[in-house]
């Protein structure tokens, strides 16, 4: 087919979820040395998470739930033209339409995707006519919330849900309306829909069931009034309608290609459709007359037909695997209920039986469906703890033979869960279905050397789309490593056979406050390590707050802690005084110029909103912290896993959008956790709009100011895996941000392991923002109160590390070079460098009479 | 007295005792060589060793954490946290890296190393 070098033209038509999967794959396998590929998009942004779409309200913007990464459309040879609608196609010709000329093609993607279905309602428009599928949508919807306290959505489906939940973070009065008798007709039985109402209702969100619209006409107490049958009304501000999809097909249909009998594109199970030209895939394609309104589907969609276009050029390593047809089982979370539904929810198949457990007291409910003979699971359906899923749906896909008994798959599970161990599970099993990721290619990465979870995720992309697997694709990967003889040993180090953790309530509990009564207590040898010296360290600095100079905390000291600098590649250390929010006065820069003046220290302006003086010896430290403390200065712990920074920008002070006093804040919070150690450095920022200008949702700790008080972001993180911080509390008043801080603070203290940054400990908790939420906010282990008292010792106990050892002659007697001798290193050299110095490199010292030495 | 006799065969006052630093490093200068001493007071151990790090080339062996790993007692150096045998100077993850190591003693108030004759 391709027997010139000439690259053929690849249109694709839509940039959603799925037409960007295929846009992704086929770069991935090395198309583009054969294909040049348009992408048209109707919409003027490149593709982003539909499925997080709510989260936009909750704080997420834009960027951040865009798909991928935006180089991808700057590859050459791959053309994003956005905001680009496609016309018309014109299958005699081979060109696509557009409103900016004519795009002739090789080969077609039609990635449409779906509309919302609003049904014909007299009455029905503007703001009593909103849809709930696209960003710009949620921005009209948000318009349309500003001065309204009420909001209905028609439709009690999945993306109803999802929009009602939208309404509720707008801070609306939020009801949902829907025709059938009960929630989520297509993935719930009867239990189920009662058992999510009740716990809907109980979030304050009002349930109409069996309720169609007739009308809509103007309202009394709210602008509209909504007229059902049997003379019943509801009255609101504004109506979001999510009563289904409806395929794209319009394109298709004017071009004439076969349409499905309920509309969607038709398509074989090489995704084609009528014309051998073009491919269908997504929402807007119809397989067997069904129309797949998920996005794992799709994605096998968007990859059997990357697959075929590369066989077709004789690029492909794997063939491509027809489409035939897809499991429907989804795990949701919605307006924070679990909803699971698995298989043949409805107990479909002939001679099906279940097994039911309902909970009316928490509104638990769960179903399991199971063949005639007893022997395979069919299905589930499971509201209000997905926990069972994951096990049940292994038993399901893969005809795992069932238990003797198969009600204890769904009863509560006792501390001896009846968990199907993840060695039952054949290594064909899907372990990551947004990426078709089997268990096989999972246990392959680890034998080709993926050691930790992380990069077991980049290697082999499992858990990194809708993200649901995480929990399985963990216990596989544990189970693999300890099948292969890798004990998965959390011992610290040879010395402690315990985690952080353990170490860290070891230390709490049993009050002690030196390293020697550890090791005696629950270690072995007399020694210890360069691991678990720093690890108890600093633990008992986080526990006790005690000065790290103490002798008995000294020898634990990585040499930065223990000299209260940050040693450089020459031996020198740099020095940084803190300045808190980035504030400081005129007499303040001078006093630190000149220190660094007098010391011939070389200055930089860090990222923190400080001033690092680097070129220090050792026996110039105390030199240099006198003068420094004599001028106002404290330490700033760059040297030590500990508070580092708040950053601020000048907020309401002087800036004409600042709503707060952002300085203010970061004084506060500066003030407060300075000296705190922990598990790895802290960074903290302090923005006084959303505008953002101190990045704080970069940030371990992050506060935003609003109207109303402060946005809270935590687990941000700048460095080597960058991570947007995520909105943790809104519209806080000041007393309330610093609680939440302080048990934040305490709480990753206490549980994260040793080196673990905020953003990693967030993404390894059972349970996720959810239940660090949970545990924060509703202090749902009764912990607050504990939390709040051990932040408050560390806060009472602080002192300048810096003052404390200068007030000591014995302290200070380990900064000396040389123990026996005056003076420094005589083998540490600088050269000049733009008006400054800067380490001589090796290369340099051979000819070190000829460059000038300092 | 008879320390007196042994000096002059080679050893040479380092530092005095009350400079050593419990389960830590110091640095002596002792004639134009840096000499990092390890003080285990565990057993009253004391350890000579050359105090510039081969990987780094900078003189900062002295301030690197003291540990144990499996039955040897060693030191981290401080830069890039590679582990040297406080008893004879092997790397433990360079073999090609080695601290050279003198013979020390405690000498009543002092410490006393043995360079060589």
């Amino acid at each position: 087919m391709n027997s010139t070098n000439e690259r053929q033209t690849l249109v694709v038509i839509g940039n959603g979820m799925v037409g960007h999967h295929c846009v992704e794959q086929l770069v991935e396998r090395g198309a583009l040395a054969h294909y040049r590929i348009e992408v048209f998009s109707e919409e003027p942004l490149r593709a982003y998470d539909r499925v997080h779409l709510s989260e936009y309200f909750g704080g997420r913007d834009a960027e951040s739930l865009a798909l991928g990464e935006a180089g991808l459309y700057q590859t050459p040879g791959v053309t994003l033209h956005l905001g680009v609608p496609v016309l018309e196609i014109d299958r005699a010709r081979n060109e696509v339409i557009t409103a900016n000329g004519c795009v002739p093609y090789d080969h077609l993607v039609l990635a449409t995707g779906s509309y919302p279905f609003v049904p014909p309602i007299e009455g029905a428009a503007g703001d009593s006519r909103l849809v709930y599928r696209t960003l710009a949508d949620l921005d009209t919807i948000q318009a349309a919330a500003k001065n309204a306290r009420r909001g209905v959505v028609v439709g009690g489906g999945l993306l109803g849900l999802e929009a009602a939940n939208a309404l509720k973070s707008l801070g609306l009065e939020a009801h949902v309306v829907e025709f059938a008798p009960r929630l989520m007709p297509v993935q719930l039985d009867d239990n189920g829909g009662q058992a999510l109402k009740a716990r809907i209702e109980a979030l304050g969100v009002s349930v109409h069931l069996s309720s169609g619209t007739q009308s809509i006409t103007p309202g009394s107490d709210y602008r509209y009034r909504m007229n059902f049958a049997n003379d019943e009304f509801l009255e609101t501000d504004l109506i979001v309608f999510s009563a289904g999809i409806r395929p794209q097909d319009a394109l298709a249909k004017a071009c004439e290609l076969d349409l499905g009998a309920r509309g969607g594109i038709a398509i074989d199970s090489q995704c084609r459709t009528s014309d051998a030209r073009i491919f269908a895939i997504g929402e807007c394609a119809a397989w067997n007359g069904s129309i797949f309104g998920l996005v794992a589907p799709g994605y096998q969609m968007a990859r059997s037909v990357a697959a075929q276009l590369c066989d077709a050029v004789g690029l492909s390593d794997d063939s491509a695997v027809p489409f035939l047809g897809a499991d429907m089982s989804t795990k949701l979370k919605l307006l924070g209920v679990d909803v699971g539904s698995i298989g043949d929810a409805h107990g479909a198949t002939a001679g099906a039986r279940s097994y039911r457990f309902i909970d009316e007291a928490t509104s638990t409910y769960r179903r399991l469906i199971v063949s005639a003979d007893g022997k395979q699971a069919l299905g589930a359906v499971l509201v209000g703890d997905n926990s069972y899923y994951d096990t049940l749906l292994q038993y399901v896909q893969n005809g795992i033979a069932l238990p003797a008994d198969p009600a204890t798959l769904i009863l509560p599970q006792g501390s001896a869960a009846p968990a199907l161990g993840v060695d039952a599970l054949p290594a064909t099993a899907t372990v990551c279905s947004c990426h078709n990721v089997s268990k096989g290619a999972i246990c392959c990465a680890i034998d080709s050397g993926c050691s930790d979870l992380a990069a077991l995720k980049t290697s082999t992309k499992a858990a990194t789309g809708c993200g649901g697997c995480a929990g399985l694709l963990k216990q596989v990967f544990e189970h693999e490593l300890s099948a292969r003889g890798v004990a998965v040993d959390k011992s610290l180090c040879e010395h402690f056979a315990y985690t952080r953790q353990e170490l860290y309530s070891l230390v709490r509990v049993g009050g002690i406050e030196t390293f020697e009564d550890m090791l005696a207590r629950h270690g072995k040898g007399h020694v210890g390590c360069d691991i678990c010296k720093p690890a108890i360290g600093s633990i008992l600095a986080s526990c006790w707050n005690r000065p790290i100079q103490e002798p008995w905390l000294v020898p634990l000291q990585d040499t930065n802690d223990t000299f209260m600098a940050n040693m450089q590649k020459n031996g020198t250390y740099s020095v940084v005084p803190r300045i808190p929010g980035g504030e400081i006065t005129p007499d303040g820069l001078i006093a630190i110029g000149a220190v660094a003046k007098k010391y011939d220290l070389y200055t930089k302006i860090t990222g923190g909103q400080r001033i690092d003086l680097f070129g220090a010896q050792l026996h110039e430290l105390p030199d240099i912290w006198g003068e420094l403390i004599a001028a106002g200065f404290e330490t700033g712990h760059a040297y030590g896993k500990s508070t580092r920074t708040v950053k601020s920008c000048v907020g309401s002070t002087w800036c004409r959008y600042g709503v707060q006093d952002s300085v203010k804040m970061a004084l506060f919070i500066e003030d407060r956790y300075k000296g705190l150690r922990s598990p790895h450095k802290l960074k903290f920022a302090v923005s006084g709009c959303t505008r953002e200008c101190a990045e704080a949702q970069s940030k371990d700790v992050g506060v935003i100011a609003t109207e109303k008080g402060w946005n809270l972001y935590v687990s941000g993180n700048g460095g080597m895996r960058p991570r947007h911080a995520e909105l943790f509390a809104t519209d806080l008043d000041d007393q309330t941000l610093i609680r939440y801080i302080d048990r934040f603070l305490m709480l990753y203290i206490r549980t994260a392991d040793k080196l673990q940054r905020t953003s990693v400990w967030r993404e390894t908790l059972e349970g996720g923002l959810d239940y660090l939420k949970a545990v924060i906010i509703d202090d749902s282990l009764g912990l607050g109160a504990e939390l709040e008292a051990q932040m408050q010792l560390v806060v009472d106990r602080y002192e300048c590390e810096w003052a404390n050892a200068l007030n000591d002659p014995e302290k200070l007697k380990r900064f000396r070079t040389f123990v026996n001798a005056k003076g420094g290193d005589p083998d540490i050299h600088f050269v000049k460098e733009r008006g400054q110095i800067r380490p001589m490199q090796l290369d340099e010292l051979k000819l070190i009479s000829a460059v000038e030495v300092v | 007295m008879q320390a007196m006799a042994i000096e002059q065969q080679g050893w040479t006052v380092a530092c005095a005792r009350s400079d050593l630093v419990a389960n830590s490093g110091v640095v002596a200068w002792v004639e134009g060589v840096q000499v990092a001493l390890f003080y285990l007071p565990d057993g009253e151990q004391v350890f000579a060793v050359e105090n510039r790090d081969p990987l780094s080339g900078a003189n900062v062996i002295g301030r690197g954490i003291v540990g144990s790993l499996a039955g040897d007692l060693v030191v981290a150096a401080p830069l890039y946290k590679q582990h040297f045998r406080l008893q004879d100077g092997t790397c433990l993850e360079y073999p090609e890296q080695v601290l050279k190591v003198w013979p020390v003693r405690v000498s009543g108030d002092v410490v006393e190393v043995y360079l060589g004759g």
